[in-house]
Order: C-alpha cells, then structure tokens, then sequence
C-alpha cells in the first residue's frame, strides 16, 4: 500500500490512512500525536490546531490529502525547540483542564509569527476563535503577552 | 474546629511502607453537594481517603482519588499536607488512585468540596508526618527533637545537622503518631494563602499531558454507537452491511444503548456508523418539544408545590399587602459542553474489566461497570484519567457502563469515542425550570411577604427514586435558604416528570433559584424605590457575611458613583458550599442591540484562601461557564431530539467576550468554603439587573435576547 508522508515536528511519517481521512484523526490515531485534541471536529473550537508549513490550520478540517508532503508543528514542536509561549503558558499558570491549550499555544504561536509585538487587543482578537470552556481567557491573553514581551527584549 | 467528633489517632493511621519510607492513611468526610451547614462526617470506621508516602529518595507523594477536573483539586490538596509537613514544593507530586469501593473514601469530586474536606485534616496528617520526621532525626543525633526543627524537606538541628526527609522516611515510620501535633499560625504559612505552582502545569503546556480520549492501549480498537436521538427511543434496524462495507469496520452489534461499531480507527467506526442509517423506534416522546414542556409546567404551576420552607404567614401577609409584585421566570435546559467529549477505553477479559475514564465519579461508575460486565466490583480496575473539563457531567457513570457493553463483544480494549453532537443529545442537561413569584410590601415600603414556588425535574427523583425526592426535594436548593429576613417566606417545589436526562451542573439549583432570588429582589427594590444595595444591605443582620461580600464588591465597584456613559451597574449575591459570593456587573448596549459585559467587580468570601490564584481562576471559570448561559446557553428540543449538534448552535463564551475581571477576597479565618461552584450563580442575575438598571426591562428568562430589551 502506498501511504502519504508528512513531516510531523521535522521527522518524515508515512501515514497509511485514506487520503480523505481528517488529518485530525491521522495524528492522532495513527501516528499517536494526541496533544491534537478534538473538541468539535468542524472547524468550530480550535483545539485540534496544527502548523502546516507555519501556518494555522484546524486538522478536523482538513485531509490527509490536503496535508501530504508537507510539514506539520504541533505543540510538543513547539516545546522541544523551547518556544518561550510554552514557559509563559506555564509562568501564567494559565491551563485549568488543559484540553483546549495545545490549540491555544498554537494560535498564538502564529500569531507571534507574523505579528511579533501585537497590541493587547490584536491578541484578543487573535484568540478569539478557540474555545476554553474553562474560561482561561485572561491568562491566555496575559501567557502571550509575556511571551512577546520576552521576544522583545531579547 | 475539627468539627467531626474523631479523634485524631482515628483518621490517621501510620500503614508502612515495606520498611523503604513512610506512609500514612488519612480519613476524610464525604460530602458530596453538601449544604453549607453540614460540617462533615459522622463516620466512626477508619476509612482513609488519602494516602501520603515519603520515598526514600525524599519524594513526597499524595495519593487520592479525587479528580483532577480542572479546578486544581490536586494541587491545593497536597499543599495543605506539604504546608504542614514543610514539605520542598519542588518534590511534591499528585498520584490518582483507580477507584475503590473504600480504601479512598469518597472519590467523588464535585460540591466544591475536595479542600473543603480535607483543610483540618490533611494539614494534620502533615503536622503529625512532620514530627515523625523531626522525632526520628533526633533519635538518629541522640539529641533532644525540641533542638531539631523541619525545613523545605530537611531536619536541622540548631547545632547545623541536617537529615533529608526520604532518608529519614523508614525510620519516621516506626515513631509513636504524635495525639496532637502543632499546627502552624496562618503568618507563619508558606504556601496557604500564598499559593504554589501547579503541579499540572507543564504537561498541559508542552502536549504531554493525557486525558481520557488519549488512551492508547496495545491493540486497541475505538467504536462509536448510534443512540437514538429520541429519549427512551431503541433502534429498529439498521444496514449493517453498510456498515461493514467501510475500510476499518471489524464489528456492528447493538447494546444496551444503540448500536455499535467496532473499528480500527475513530474516523472508521464514525463512517461506519453513519452508513448504519438506523430506522429508529422513537417511543412515546416523540413529539415533545419546548412549547410543550413550556405548557405543562405553566399548568403544573397553577398547583400548590410542596413545602420546603414556611415562615409566618405567606398567605395573609400577601392579601393584606399594600402593594403586591408578582413575576415569572423561565430558564432553559443546559449542556455541559466540556471541550472533551465523553469516552471511556474499556478492555473485558476473563479475569474482570479494566476500565480507562475521564470521570468525576470512579467509584459510581466501577460499580455500575461492574453491573453491566457481571462480575464482581473487586475484577473492576477503573483508572481515572484526567478530564478536559467535566462541570457534573462525568459524575454520571453512563458512559462508562455503555464502554463496558461494547467491550463485552471485542477481543482487546476498544475506545468508545462520542462526537460533540453525541455529546449535546446525550448529556445530563441542567434541568429547565418555571418559577411563580409573589412579593408583598407594607405601607411604608418594606419587604414583608416572599413566596417562590419552583417548577422544574428533580434529578434525584430521576436518578435515585421518588423517594430521594420526598426526603429532600433537591431543585429547591438555593432558594429555600433564601437568606434576607422577611417575616412571611414560602418556598415550594412542584414536581415534573420529563424524559429529559437531567444531572448536576456547576453549582446545580444555585444557578436557576439564584438568578430568581436576586432579580426578583431587585423588582421589589425598583418597586420600593431604594437603591438596590441599600435595599438588600436593610434586609441582612449586621455582621452577616452575605452582607460582607456586598459591601466590598459594592464599594470596590464605585457602587453609586460614576458610570462611564452609555453603561450602568448592578448587582447580586448568593451563598452555596459554605462560601458567599457577590458580584457588581458594568453592561452596555453595542450599537447593534448585543449585551457587552465590560467588567465584574466579584467579593467573595470563602473563609479561608487557600490559594488565591486558584481561587481567581475558579472565579474565571465561573463567570465563563455563567456568562455562556447568559448570552448563548440554550438546549431546546424538536420532536423529542435536542436540536444543538454543535459550538455553532451551542455557543459558549469567546475570549473577546470576556469581561474584566476583579476579584476581591475576604479570608477572615471562618470556616473553609468550596470554591469551584460559588462564583457562578450570582453572575446572571448581577447581569439582568444592570441590563434592567440600563434599559429598564425586565429580564425574567435566560439566555439573554436583544430582542428582550428592546421595548
Ligand atoms: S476539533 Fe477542530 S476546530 Fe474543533
Ligand atoms: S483549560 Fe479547559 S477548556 Fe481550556
């Protein structure tokens, strides 16, 4: 059977799902990446969030066709190269449940991308369309924040 | 202040530790949705809830079966025993025990209650380890232990010795249980009131921690079930060659709940199950839908409810008032919608059931597990993961039980995996409810008559018998505690019967009686003409603490000075799970008519603040889950189905929605209230009466439509 590659957190993964498979579902299930969550699985919470080539994109929305050949961040990326929203997330003690955060960090770590010093109400509006139904919204904001004004100094 | 009538040596028993460190048995009172009066246990049996263990290499361990839900249980939990124990932070860790009929006690998690249980005693089983540990160290210097004190994990003598914890852990254990150690004055606390880092946090920031949906056990298979989408509904038929038809599909076979597919993958097993096409048998609710359920509890309310509370004269008072408000309020059925859905991992062998779930409940649902396998509940091995959230829904043990089913026909563990429209239709809704009001004032403008009469489901008749609900009618809970004095008080409940799944949702009845209490107050205050916190603070006796959280929220708000233009305040206060809690809410209109919430001044008084950041996010989390069932929350059924499927007709709070938030704590030493469900019900009805305040409508039914302040 001839599967499609993707390259999760830089290494090459050949995925034997259908290629009209959820590339939500293909993380999780069949390459074990389960910091994917899935919270609605139509584009609605945010909680399945991934980088493709470094660009948000919700993973219950999209296939593995979509996706093959190319490369895909989540969150244990993000911390094993030391992303400083991560330890901000953690200095923020932000998480309550936790579920929605992988999502979370990734949606700001695209923000941070293109938009390194954003105003206090661009990461609102930013942050917006994931869902915590904790309610962690001030940290998150504040988790940010922090991560950029750390970027700033440095 | 123990307040249970143990003795010490009774709820702390020294178990050993095979000689290799210490450990220790704690007891603690079960109280599950507790009333605020009770005070705790009245068990005589020791029964440990809680476990510490003190490694040799000075690893502190709290072991429990509490949940860890969200609302940071864990944590605060083990820095009562560490603030005692002067336990190192940095070597403090959380084990979840797998449910037990006993040794833990009451694993339940909910009525705000895990700190609440266990503030004298788990800060007593850290005194009583800590002077094992000094007694020990003494005994090993041959030196006197009133020259020896406890540090951050560490003996030290004054002459400069010091013995770490894990190596003196072994010989701790064999030292006498001291009857009575000393507990340390709150100035001289490290920890309680200041607060310590969560021991969860870098696992729910770096993609490493696991919730029960990220079970992955060798082998293992996932399935999903077609339940009938109409309560007390069953399937007729179904194509289960269709079904089988599907890449992945291993298995098609009904349960007790619906009917099943068994599937190599979870994108599989929902394409398999989709193919089913079941032809539903849908009973004798098929037609019920919100006008309907909207009659019969007009009509059930014409009745005489039954009696919760009866002061003076209601009746007379009433008739003989100068002037008589009566009202109406109506709230809706509400979903959990806990951003992780519901699943349980289950694996039936020969041997009994291992069980992997995301509950509030283990021990409710191991024995409901073992029920549905047929064995008994010792062969049932229930491991409680972490739940992306819960709020009362995973109290209820029906997901794990319809798991087992399904995993009685598979070979291996087999995930059954709920979609988030599985997860709206088959909740335990927040039970909808009708409340009467009638409100009688004097000559002279005062308060003097107060009747309540509340229409709605009992989740107790629903779940454990008419008879639960005779003992205590549960839906007036909230209400009849109603707490302004006013001579003539009548609370009554009447009771429907609906097939709607009905369960406890963060702070249960507080939310619906809450709401009602505190506007309808405010139509009596509007009625009166007095300003709606003079009106209350007149009603409260002095020193009461309800009175309290109003004043500071009140003052801390600028209550009666400025408004910025285009805004206006107000207020409400509740108390629930010991803590009393008020809330000052600042609204405008936007330009298209939608509600904004610009800022919640909060006081709330949960005796002691244990943690304050945990309590500020509890406070969060309430005005969150509180401000989606102002604005959005609304379960509603069409011919016997609930209607929402998803976020998008099911919406909750976004992060552009949420208001400023300024939480002020009184912490005067009173006894410890709960903090997870407090914040919440005061929320919507601080809401409706600044809305009223501005636009002078009335709000007396939830959610919120523009359409309802518009005149
Ligand atoms: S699971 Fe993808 S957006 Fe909700
Ligand atoms: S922390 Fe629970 S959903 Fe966001």
């Amino acid at each position: 059977m001839t599967g499609s590659q993707l390259i999760v957190n830089g290494a090459p993964r050949i995925c034997e799902a259908a290629p009209d498979t959820p590339l939500l579902w293909v993380l999780r299930d069949e390459l074990g990446v389960t910091s994917v969550k899935y919270g609605c699985g139509e584009g609605l919470c945010g909680a399945c969030t991934v980088h493709l080539d470094g660009e948000p994109v919700r993973s219950c929305t999209m296939t593995l066709a979509d996706a093959a050949g190319r490369s895909i961040t989540t969150v244990e990326g993000l911390a094993a190269t030391g992303h400083p929203l991560v330890a901000a997330w953690v200095a923020e003690q932000t998480s309550q449940c936790g579920y929605c955060q992988p999502g979370q960090i990734m949606t700001a770590a695209a923000l941070l991308a293109r938009n390194p010093h954003p105003s206090d109400e661009q990461i609102v509006t930013a942050m917006s369309d994931n869902l915590c139904r904790c309610g962690t919204y001030h940290r998150i904001r504040r988790a940010v924040r922090r991560a950029a004004d750390g970027q700033e100094q440095r | 202040m123990s307040g249970a009538g143990l003795t010490r040596r009774s709820f702390l028993q020294v178990v050993g530790a095979g000689g290799a460190g210490l450990l220790m048995a704690i007891y603690l009172p079960h109280r599950l949705l507790a009333d605020p009066s009770d005070t705790g246990g009245e068990n005589t049996a020791f029964t440990p809830s809680v476990f510490l263990r003190i490694d040799p290499d000075g690893t502190v361990t709290v072991v429990t079966g509490r949940c860890e839900l969200g609302q940071g249980a864990h944590t605060a939990m083990a820095m009562l025993i560490a603030e005692e124990l002067e336990a190192d932070w940095s070597r403090v860790r959380v084990e979840q025990a797998p449910a037990h009929p006993t040794l833990y006690g009451s694993m339940t998690t909910g009525g705000s209650s895990s700190v609440r249980g266990g503030w004298n005693r788990l800060r007593q089983a850290g005194a009583a380890a800590r002077e094992m540990l000094i007694a020990a160290a003494a005994a090993t210097w041959g030196l006197p232990a009133s020259e020896c004190r406890a540090e951050q994990g560490w003996v030290i003598h004054t002459g400069g010795r010091r013995l770490g914890y894990g190596d003196l852990a072994a010989a701790a254990a064999k030292q006498p249980l001291p009857s009575d150690p000393p507990l340390k004055a709150a100035r001289d606390f490290r920890l309680i009131g200041h607060g310590a880092p969560r021991l969860d946090m870098e696992a729910k920031a770096n993609g490493s921690a696991k919730f029960g949906l990220d079970v992955r056990r060798p082998g293992q298979l996932t399935a999903a079930v077609a339940r009938c989408p109409v309560f007390g509904g069953k399937a007729k038929s179904w194509n289960e060659a269709a079904a089988r038809a599907v890449p992945g599909v291993r298995a098609v076979f009904s349960v007790p709940s619906g009917v099943a597919v068994v599937a190599d993958s979870t994108w599989a097993a929902l394409q398999g199950r989709e193919a089913l096409a079941v032809v539903w048998d849908e009973g004798a609710e098929a037609a019920l839908d919100g006008a309907e359920i909207a009659r019969r509890f007009a009509a059930l309310a014409e009745q005489e409810g039954k009696t919760a509370r009866d002061d003076g004269d209601f009746a007379t008072a009433f008739a003989g008032a100068a002037r008589r408000l009566e009202a109406v309020y109506e709230q809706p059925y509400l979903a959990h919608a806990a951003l992780e859905p519901g699943n349980c991992t289950a694996h039936v062998t020969r041997d009994g059931v291992e069980i992997w779930a995301p509950t509030q409940g283990p021990q409710w649902a191991q024995s409901a597990a073992a029920e549905a396998a047929g064995v008994p509940i010792e062969k049932v091995l229930l491991h409680t993961t972490w739940s992306g959230g819960a709020f009362g829904r995973r109290l209820m043990p029906d997901f794990v039980v319809e798991a087992v089913e399904v995993a009685k026909h598979v070979t291996g563990p087999v995930q059954v995996v709920w979609t988030r429209a599985d997860d709206l239709a088959h909740d335990f809704h927040r039970p909808a409810s009708h409340h009467r009001l009638a409100a009688g004032l004097d000559g002279d403008g005062r308060l003097i008559a107060w009747r309540h009469r509340i229409v709605s489901q009992s989740i107790g008749a629903q779940h454990f018998g008419q008879g639960a609900y005779d003992d205590e009618p549960d839906a007036v809970d909230g209400a009849k505690q109603w707490p302004y004095q006013v001579p003539n008080v009548r609370v009554e409940h009447v009771l429907a019967t609906l097939p709607v799944p009905i369960g406890w949702w963060r702070s249960v009845y507080n939310t619906q009686n809450a709401f009602v209490n505190e506007c309808f107050l405010d139509e009596c205050a509007a009625a009166a003409g007095v300003d709606p916190l003079a009106w209350r603070l007149g009603l409260l006796p002095a020193g009461d603490r309800l009175r309290g959280v109003l004043e500071r929220a009140a003052s801390a708000a600028g209550w009666g000075g400025p408004v910025p233009a285009g805004r206006a305040r107000g207020l409400a206060a509740h108390a629930c799970f010991g803590s009393f809690v008020a809330h000052v809410a600042e609204v405008s209109l936007s330009g298209s008519g939608g509600i904004v919430v610009h800022r919640l001044t909060c006081a709330v008084d949960c005796g002691v603040a244990v943690d304050p950041g945990g309590i500020r996010a509890q406070v969060d989390g309430s005005v969150a889950l509180a401000l989606s069932a102002v604005l959005f929350g609304e379960i509603t059924l069409e011919k016997g189905r609930v209607r929402q499927r998803n976020y998008d007709d099911y919406p909750v709070l976004t992060n552009d929605r949420m208001p400023e938030i300024d939480v002020h704590i009184i912490a005067n030493g009173d006894p410890v209230g709960g903090i997870g469900e407090p914040p919440l019900p005061p929320v919507a009805p601080a809401v409706a009466n600044a809305l009223f305040a501005l636009t002078g409508r009335r709000v007396r039914r939830l959610p919120i439509r523009p359409a309802d302040l518009r005149g």
